[in-house]
């Protein structure tokens, strides 16, 4: 199959923060933008702690990963596992023998440019903190989707994210157009919003002012999903799954309304209208 | 609705609290980048040195404190002199 777009683009996934979502949004993005049709590589930035293959169910094809071929032991092609579903998405798993320093930048952007010439996106799926991994998942990247818990630690460390990517990505250093950010509201209670015990879609975005890429709203689904290995934007009965796609919608372009965000009323239930 | 709700409803819920607490941090932790933060203690060494040969202060009478609010910048400079002075 060949390529959609003229131009790749590198897209991270990051959060600061572990435990937010970013391994599951890492998988349910790439393949949502797979099943749209564009050829899409997904980068597992995770050194010794690899987990993208799981959630994506290819944990038992890797052979090579992303430190083999930094270090020449193994070529792309060997190492990019190709999905089951879509066969215009491949995985590049990490490597779990290793640590995050057998990356440099040097390496990185080498099989980020090799990757560009066959595929439309790259999803670097960043590993958490602010240390050296994290910093290589979002120095090559055009946009960058933050994953964020609408809860105070997981805001403030967006936040501080924000504040990385503004200065050490590779279009700050070289003072180019800055990298145009999303943000992806997870593990969200519309129930508990409600109530006031959780902060709201709109305080967080308040905060931290980004544009709103999506709310996926905190859902069994999405366990049900890892357990599985399959990405949980494949089940397309499930609120986070439907959440996911229509998340995909907005960064394609389309407009959608936001779902999930509001605590379906009991008068709301009763006449069957639908929660804005 | 009982009186007992209505009058709980009127107190900041906890959500209310957690946005309050973020917003200082947030505005705190982009009043300056990392590095523009990082003059503040040479400066109020340096003060208190410059300070120190005309007047006798205590290292703790010195505070010099950074704040941003939207675009503009306030440095703060509070010297508290010893009270012989007066």
């Amino acid at each position: 199959m060949s390529k959609k777009k003229q131009t790749c683009e590198v897209i991270v996934v990051t959060s600061g923060k572990g435990g937010v979502g970013k391994t599951t949004s890492s998988a349910a993005i790439s393949t949502g933008l797979a099943e749209r049709g564009y050829r899409t590589a997904v980068i597992d930035f995770d050194v010794g702690l690899r987990n993208l293959d799981l959630v994506m169910g290819c944990e038992r094809r890797v052979v090579y990963d992303f430190v083999n071929v930094i270090q020449g032991e193994a070529t792309l092609n060997q190492a990019m596992i190709k999905d089951k579903r879509f066969d215009n998405l491949f995985i590049l798993p990490a490597s779990q023998t290793r640590d995050k320093d057998a990356l440099d930048k040097d390496s990185v952007g080498r099989v980020i440019n090799e990757l560009k010439e066959s595929f439309d996106y790259i999803i670097c799926d960043s590993p958490a903190g602010i240390e050296a991994g994290a910093v290589m998942a979002m120095y090559f990247a055009d946009q960058a989707i933050i994953v964020t818990n609408p809860e105070v630690s997981s805001v403030r460390d967006s936040d501080r994210i924000l504040g990385i990517l503004a200065s050490r990505s590779h279009r700050a250093e070289e003072g180019k157009e800055r990298i145009k950010e999303h943000l992806l509201i997870t593990r969200f209670s519309p129930e508990r919003a409600a109530k006031g015990d959780m902060l709201s879609v709109q305080d967080v975005q308040e905060i931290l002012s980004v544009p709103l890429l999506g709310v996926i709203p905190e859902s069994k689904s999405v366990l049900r999903a890892s357990n599985e290995g399959i990405p949980v934007i494949n089940d397309k009965d499930s609120d986070a799954g439907q959440a996911y796609s229509d998340a995909i919608k907005r960064f394609l372009g389309e407009e959608t309304p936001m779902r999930f965000i509001e605590k379906a009323g009991i008068f709301q239930r009763l006449f069957g209208a639908s929660t804005e | 609705m009982s009186i007992f709700n209505f009058l709980k409803q009127r107190k900041d819920t906890t959500a209310d609290i957690a946005k309050k607490r973020l917003q200082i941090i947030v505005s705190h932790q982009r009043g300056g980048d990392e590095e523009q933060k990082d003059f503040i203690p040479k400066l109020q060494q340096e003060l208190i040195n410059v300070i120190s040969k005309y007047v006798k202060v205590d290292q703790d009478q010195v505070k010099v404190e950074l704040e941003r609010t939207g675009d503009c910048s306030i440095l703060e400079l509070n010297i508290t002199l010893p009270d012989t002075l007066a």
